[in-house]
């Protein structure tokens, strides 16, 4: 599946959930919980992205020219946030991370869901996982 | 007047709104009490008519202002029942208050191998400013240790007294535990050695009665608006002995006697700290807020937020998965738990999807949490206008919450 159609998935799932807020958020919740397992022993500071009230922990590597992320945080919401991010650019090329265009964020209402302090910890997780897409692009250019 | 929280609710215009579709249920009251409608009324009234700058003004409209100022000087006195109008000294706030004693009673009177006392409940705003100053004067900085159920250790405190304790600086009820202290003992204890006290009114203000003269301490420190009245306003008050001895805080306009430029004279208390425009509009209001709590009469607030607090711990405490931080005996209407170890801002914003305001984190007391080994926790905090079926909706909510871990 492409970005876009892993994206239009998600607006689908959320859809089904309509206005109910609450429910939204148990979802997200759940969500996290099927994050795969994340090493302990990278559970460290210079994991940690910057920007975030909660912790956020994020590794990636690069196996055949794919990036493979995995991330971990202390609060379940995050958490949700944070499988959603893998599960649309999980395992594709840096060049389709770099120019991924994650509109479903908005499409969904991300924002209105998770408020203003959550929202601005999600755009430092994309960030972050952008730059993990660049650091890996000129390592494979060199 | 008689108690009616139908009545109450209808003083104060911003709890009649839906947030997410659900009628707003206002549980953040130790982080800022709503206004009630006098309070609006008067800044507007304020604002429309009487706007000047106070003090030396020769026109009408600056001596309504001034009358209408020190007015509220005057309701504050009361409120507190403090001896002296001049011992009211107008500040931003609590933190304010606080950092005006540390600059200028703590730099004059407090030097290298004196002590201050804290106890592990501070709020951050009564820690820093006295690390600021012991880093400055090599003074030291002592902090009486709690109990697990939130209660101060009072036997460590009286450990911690010497002839070489200066100040003790404590909260009168804790804004993260709700724990109301045993100030009247403690003032006593510290004047025994001849140190100076200073008490934390931020979170009692509101809920308790206060009388300084009864209570003796040297300094009061409390928050307009978690008191029904607006931000960014707050009240030092001190004996007037104490306040003479001290220095200045800020140096500009409405606090000097005569300036040349070779020596400035210092004006008398209280405006010796009240340098520049005080903050004309939002004190005059704070009197009307003052007028609010005193018709209800602070018995009948009490008894209503005590209500409150045994039925939030009935409700609550029957959930599987709750975890209270805080059961001391003596509380105000202050709620700090969690669920399951869940991150209590997962909690806040499940209970924000059911239009319930809470406040999530470590409140400003990270020593404290650290005490507790967690984070944060969710607090709830009850006001005047809060309601049992609302508790029963808090409840409805954490009990939902509870239960999705707990599968």
């Amino acid at each position: 599946m492409s970005i876009q159609e892993v994206q239009e998935e998600i607006i689908a799932e959320f859809e089904i959930l309509g206005d109910d807020r609450e429910s939204t958020i148990f979802y997200i919740m759940e969500l996290g919980g099927q994050l795969e397992g994340f090493p302990e022993e990278e559970q460290k500071e210079e994991n940690i992205i910057k920007g975030c009230q909660s912790k956020v922990w994020l590794i990636a590597e690069e196996n055949n020219g794919k990036i493979h992320y995995q991330a971990d945080s202390n609060t379940d919401i995050t958490k949700g946030l944070i499988s959603l991010l893998i599960r649309v650019l999980n395992d594709r090329s840096p060049e389709e991370i770099i120019q991924a265009d994650l509109n479903f964020i908005e499409k969904i209402g991300m924002g209105n869901i998770i408020g203003s302090q959550r929202s601005n910890g999600l755009a430092s997780m994309i960030k972050q996982m952008k730059l993990y897409a660049l650091a890996f692009q000129t390592k494979l250019n060199a | 007047m008689k108690f009616d929280v139908n009545e109450i609710r209808g003083l104060f215009p911003v709890l009649h709104q839906e947030v997410h579709g659900k009628p707003l249920i206002y549980f953040d009251n130790a982080a800022t009490t709503q206004k009630p409608k006098a309070v609006l009324e008067s800044l507007l009234n304020y604002y429309e008519h009487d706007n000047s700058n106070i003090h030396r003004g020769a026109h009408a409209l600056a001596d309504r202002a001034t009358q209408y100022f020190e007015n509220t000087r005057k309701s504050v006195r009361d409120f507190i029942n403090a001896r002296e109008t001049e011992e009211i000294i107008f500040t931003k706030g609590t933190t304010e208050s606080i950092n005006l004693v540390a600059m200028t009673f703590g730099r004059k009177f407090i030097g290298k191998g004196d002590e201050i006392i804290i106890s592990t409940m501070e709020h951050h705003s009564n820690i820093v400013p006295w690390q600021l100053l012991c880093e400055e004067k090599e003074a030291v900085l002592r902090v009486i240790p709690i109990h697990d159920n939130g209660e101060l250790d009072y036997d460590a405190f009286e450990k911690l007294l010497s002839e070489r304790t200066k100040l003790i600086s404590i909260v009168h009820a804790s804004n993260a535990l709700g724990t109301i202290n045993p100030v009247k003992k403690i003032i006593q204890a510290g004047h025994a050695v001849g140190a100076k006290v200073l008490l934390d009114g931020a979170q009692s203000t509101s809920h308790l009665e206060i009388d300084v003269q009864e209570l003796d301490c040297d300094f009061l420190a409390l928050s307009a608006h978690k008191l029904y009245g607006p931000t960014g306003l707050g009240v030092l008050y001190g004996k007037r002995d104490v306040l003479e001895s001290m220095p200045p805080f800020l140096g500009g306009g409405e606090m000097i006697k005569e300036v040349t430029f070779e020596k400035t004279t210092f004006n008398d208390i209280p405006f010796k700290f009240e340098a520049g425009t005080p903050n004309i509009g939002d004190v005059i209001a704070f009197g009307a807020a003052l007028n609010f709590v005193n018709t209800l009469g602070k018995k009948q607030i009490k008894a209503h937020e005590d209500e409150l607090l045994a039925h939030a711990n009935q409700q609550l405490g029957a959930i599987k998965g709750f975890d209270p931080i805080g059961t001391a005996a003596e509380k105000v209407a202050v709620i700090s738990f969690n669920i399951n170890g869940m991150h209590p801002f997962d909690v806040g914003q499940m209970l924000d999807a059911r239009g319930i305001a809470v406040r999530t984190g470590h409140h400003c007391t990270q020593p404290l949490m650290k005490r507790f080994g967690i984070e944060g926790t969710v607090r709830a905090s009850f006001s005047v206008y809060n309601t049992k079926s609302e508790i029963d909706q808090l409840a409805e909510g954490v009990a939902r919450i509870a239960k999705i871990k707990n599968k």
